[in-house]
This record gives C-alpha cells, sequence and structure tokens, in this order.
C-alpha cells in the first residue's frame, strides 16, 4: 500500500515519513499489509525509541543515583533528564512531582495506597464514574474495603458521557476522593475535566485523573486542568511497556508515606528507623526502570517534535472519516457517540459475536481489540457482553479505514 | 479466505444461529456457569442425570459463533451417553481442536470433526471448550469453571 505525503489534508503530518518511523507497520499479516487499530491496547514504536533503548543498553548501561563512576553518571544524567521532559510534557510546575512508576495502573494504586489510606476512613467516599476501566475502580474497592469506606460511581448517558448532574449529586461532604478518566477507552469520550475539578476543589475534594488513553491525543496540561493526580502509561504514547508516570501536587506528595520501601527511596536506614528521601524518591524504590524511562523519553521527545496538536487533528481527522463510513453498514451499531470524542470507534455488529469479527479482520491482515476492554460496567450500560474496538495513532491512515471498511464487509458475507 | 472457512464452517454457522437444546431445564439435576473473563462468553450448562447416564443436557447463554455452535454440538453429542463416555468424548475433541490429532484409542468425534479448524486459531480453542469445561464442571457437581 502506498501512502501519498498528504493523504489528509488539513492537519501538519507527513504521513508517509511519519509511518516509515515505525518498523512493524511494514509488516504483512496473513499475507495483508498490516491494518494497527489496536492502539488503544498499545501503541507501535517508532525507531527512535527502539534505537534509544538500544543505544541506552550498549553505551551507557549502569545502576542510577549510586555509582561514582562515568557510567553511572550519565545514566543518572539522562534517567533525570527525562523526568525534566515529562514535566514539560504535562506542564508541572515543578520535576518533584514527576514520579517514574510501572504505568497508570501503579500510579493510581500508589495514590489508593498511600493517599487513600491516610486519608479515607469508615464512612468516607469514594467518587468514580460508571466508564472507567477495571484499573481505576479495583484499587478503589480495595482501599474502600480496607478502610469501610464506600465507591460511588457517577453514571452515563446513553451517548457514553458523564451526567455532570447527577456527578454533582454525588459530590458532597463525605467524598475524599474523585478518581477520572481523561477519556474513556472503550468509548473514546472525553471528560470535562477541567469542571469536575472545580467543582470536586468546591468541596476541598482532590482529583485523580487517569490519563492513559488521553496523552497519546491531546495536550494535557495539569496546571491547566487544576488535577492534583495524574497518571498515564508509557507504552500507549510510543514509549517502551513497563514505565508510566505519576504526577502529584508536591504539597500533596510532600506528606503522603512511601507506596514501597527498599533502596533508594531512603536517606539512611538502622534497623530501628529509618529516614525517608525527599520527593521524587520517596516513591522509587528499587532500581528503577532505566532503560524503560530513557526510552519513555525519547518517545515523549518524539511526540513533542510532531506537535501533539497535529497529532490530534489528525486522528481526528481519521476518526470522522471512519465513524461516518461505518455508519452505512447494516446492523452496526457504534458504541459511545459522545460529542467530545478521541482515538476510539467502538462497535457491534447485529447477530455477529465481536470475537468473530476480531477473527476475520485479523485474516485481513487487521489488528483490532474484541472484548469488553477491561469495563465490564460499561458493556452493561450498554446492554453487550463485548464490542470489536479500532482505535487510532498519529500512523493511521484513511486507506486503513477503507481497509476496515472492506474487511467488516468480509465479516456480513462469512456470516450472510 | 481457506482458514476462515475451515473455521467458520457452515455446520458452525447454522449452530451459531439456530443452538440446539438451547433451554432451561426444568428435569435438571445439575447446573454449572462456563465464563470466560477474558471475552465475557458465559454459558450455565443443565443436566438430567439417571445414575451414570446423562438423560438429559441442555444450554444457554451467550458468546461468539464458535463457542455457541460448540455448546449446542456438545448437548446433542454426548445426549444418551455415559459420563464416561462423555468425558472420553470431551478429550479426543480437546485433542481435535488443540491439534493434537486423532490418538489411539480416542472416541468417535462424528461430527464434531467440523471443528477441527479451530487448532489453525489458536486464541479460539477457548471458545470451541467452553461449554465442554461446563459440562465437564456441571459433571462433577462444581457450580461453576472459567477458562482462560
Amino acid at each position: 500500500m502506498s501512502i501519498a505525503a498528504k493523504t489528509v489534508s488539513g492537519t501538519r503530518l507527513d504521513l508517509a515519513r511519519v509511518r516509515a518511523d515505525f518498523p512493524i507497520l511494514e509488516q504483512r499479516v496473513h499475507g495483508q499489509p498490516l491494518v494497527y487499530l489496536d492502539n488503544a491496547a498499545t501503541s507501535q514504536k517508532p525507531r527512535q525509541v527502539i534505537e534509544t533503548i538500544s543505544r541506552y543498553y550498549e553505551e551507557t548501561n549502569s545502576n542510577v543515583h549510586r555509582g561514582v563512576h562515568y557510567l553511572s553518571e550519565q545514566a543518572t544524567n539522562e534517567y533525570e533528564a527525562v523526568r525534566t521532559i515529562a514535566k514539560e510534557f504535562l506542564n508541572a510546575a515543578d520535576p518533584r512531582e514527576i514520579i517514574f512508576v510501572r504505568g497508570t495502573t501503579e500510579g493510581i494504586n500508589l495514590v489508593a495506597q498511600s493517599y487513600g489510606r491516610m486519608h479515607v476512613d469508615a464512612g468516607d467516599e469514594i467518587l468514580i464514574t460508571a466508564m472507567e476501566h477495571h484499573s481505576n475502580i479495583v484499587p478503589w474497592q480495595i482501599l474502600a474495603n480496607e478502610r469501610g469506606a464506600t465507591l460511588r460511581a457517577a453514571p452515563i448517558n446513553d451517548e457514553g458521557e458523564l451526567d455532570m448532574e447527577a456527578f454533582s449529586r454525588l459530590l458532597g461532604p463525605k467524598t475524599r476522593l474523585v478518581a477520572i478518566t481523561h477519556v474513556s477507552n472503550a468509548l473514546g469520550t472525553i471528560n470535562p475535566v477541567r469542571r469536575i475539578v472545580e467543582m470536586a476543589h468546591s468541596w476541598n475534594v482532590p482529583v485523580l485523573v487517569d490519563g492513559a488513553q488521553a496523552v497519546p491525543h491531546m495536550k494535557a496540561d495539569v496546571q491547566a486542568l487544576g488535577c492534583d493526580f495524574y497518571t498515564f502509561s508509557g507504552h500507549k504514547v510510543y514509549g517502551p511497556t513497563g514505565i508510566g508516570i505519576l504526577y502529584g501536587k508536591s504539597a500533596l506528595l510532600e506528606k503522603m508515606p512511601p507506596y514501597q520501601g527498599g533502596g533508594d527511596m531512603i536517606i539512611s536506614v538502622t534497623l530501628e528507623k529509618t529516614v525517608y528521601n525527599r520527593l521524587p524518591y520517596k516513591f522509587e524504590a528499587g532500581t528503577p526502570d532505566i532503560a524503560g524511562v530513557i526510552g519513555l523519553g525519547a518517545a515523549l521527545n518524539y511526540v513533542n517534535r510532531l506537535g501533539i496538536e497535529n497529532v490530534g487533528a489528525h486522528e481526528s481527522t481519521v476518526l470522522a472519516y471512519a465513524t461516518a463510513a461505518v455508519s452505512t453498514i447494516p446492523g452496526l451499531r457504534v458504541i459511545g457517540t459522545a460529542k467530545e470524542k478521541a482515538g476510539v470507534l467502538s462497535f457491534t455488529l447485529e447477530n455477529i459475536h465481536p470475537h468473530d469479527i476480531g477473527t476475520i479482520l485479523d485474516q485481513e491482515g487487521i489488528a483490532i481489540r474484541t472484548g469488553h476492554h477491561c469495563s465490564q460496567p460499561v458493556m452493561q450500560h450498554f446492554g453487550v457482553e463485548a464490542t470489536a474496538r479500532a482505535s487510532f495513532a498519529l500512523y493511521n491512515t484513511k486507506e486503513e479505514v477503507d481497509r476496515l471498511v472492506r474487511g467488516i464487509e468480509k465479516v456480513r458475507e462469512v456470516f450472510r | 479466505m481457506s482458514d476462515l472457512r475451515d473455521l467458520y464452517q457452515e455446520v458452525i454457522l447454522e449452530h451459531s444461529k439456530a443452538p440446539r437444546n438451547y433451554r432451561e431445564s426444568p428435569t435438571a439435576n445439575r447446573k454449572a456457569e462456563g465464563f470466560n473473563p477474558l471475552c465475557g462468553d458465559r454459558f450455565t450448562v443443565y443436566l438430567t442425570l439417571d445414575g451414570e447416564s446423562i438423560r438429559d443436557v441442555s444450554f444457554q447463554g451467550s458468546g461468539c459463533a464458535i463457542s455457541k455452535a460448540s455448546a449446542s454440538m456438545m448437548t446433542q453429542s454426548v445426549k444418551g451417553k455415559s459420563v464416561a463416555e462423555a468425558a472420553k468424548l470431551f478429550e479426543s475433541f480437546h485433542r481435535l481442536v488443540t491439534g493434537l490429532g486423532h490418538g489411539n484409542g480416542d472416541a468417535e468425534l462424528g461430527k464434531l470433526t467440523v471443528f477441527s479448524g479451530v487448532s489453525q486459531f489458536p486464541a479460539r480453542v477457548k471458545c470451541a471448550t467452553l461449554a465442554w469445561h461446563t459440562l465437564e464442571a456441571a459433571l462433577e457437581g462444581k457450580q461453576e469453571t472459567t477458562t482462560e
């Protein structure tokens, strides 16, 4: 498949060049050029990230924050430079507010176990929404069970948008924390985070934002959003797996107890007493994923160079094109029709299970996700067991959407 | 496409659209629920055991074409068999869908051989075996089972 440099008008991405950065996209699957539309699960990695990680292992590999020798100093410098890149990526006020974690899931668990245990007691409430990923439900259930607190979830409407009125009614003097997704992984809905933060802050309630599905598509400016915690995974934004970022306001992080104990998170240890390290190291016990952090830095630089606004504009064009294209397919129902959406097209086909759709599309070289997307409450709301989900990244094209549409026609032929 | 036709054989598509023994059973004395947590497929198998003999078997639930057709054809093939025969049939069926072929002493699979194409789709083996695992759980008197 040849892609002209200007397949998409109105955006400033040179698609042919961008696609050439991703070696995996040259692959054929079942004899067909790969169409990778499972980006909400994980994105592919550009050469710049892959080469940065190889180069780190070939030239710099050493432990950080420990050695007096040359390599350790180099590794520490490169590692800490990424903290500054991440600080700028999220527009945090201070690099000490950037904690390296394994991913969004660990970021949420850290806040639940550290902040949550300190501030949530019997009779208190934690407020989430009905569109959360399981990783923004289960840590709060564990905390609520442990503390005798109650977990409440604000409902969504049939478009897959948060019911803001219900949300505001559920906020109150008992609420200790709001945890909400920035963009829904199953529906693509963009939540009005700024308004949510204002509402929560009017009750003096801090807000954690799950940014896993947002940062690949839009600017996440934590100071503009006003949120207290923001967390995302590197692998969904063109970085390696196993690394992510937790942002927290320093005033909150300072008072929070450590999440895990170990090396690097201490100033001094005796068998009787330990003095914890300052921020951010208090929350980074043990040897971190150094190569992962440095790879993530390369990924964020890559996105910065293209410009997240350009990326988002291109993806919006592709999503709008895809939404219009599938709407003509008989029996196809789009799940999640919010006015503000990013990156995700979830759908069902009448009388055809999403798994069968996934298998048949795979034979056409098209990778999508099928299932409940770790969002069973969302599936329950729409009365479906599962959906098929195509999710878009900066390298996807309208031609690929055309292949998807032809693939869906093929599915319907098999089941005719 | 040839691989796809191996998987989605006419018999399988037909059973998935019009599953046999798709009902609750008033006489059932065993019941188990099978759940695949990864994809959300969920079936209940109802079993009427008369000593060691399977007098009636039926099912209800939701899932993909492969899992539904497999459940439908499972009910047809074990009805009237003994518990030991059904267990042996599952063993043979499992070998078939995992591509281990037909071994010596394997039970006669009959119409169930339409599922041989599943072996080319490892991700779908769990779909084809969910109803069988659920049957096994019901025979063992367990309330529920999962496949992953």
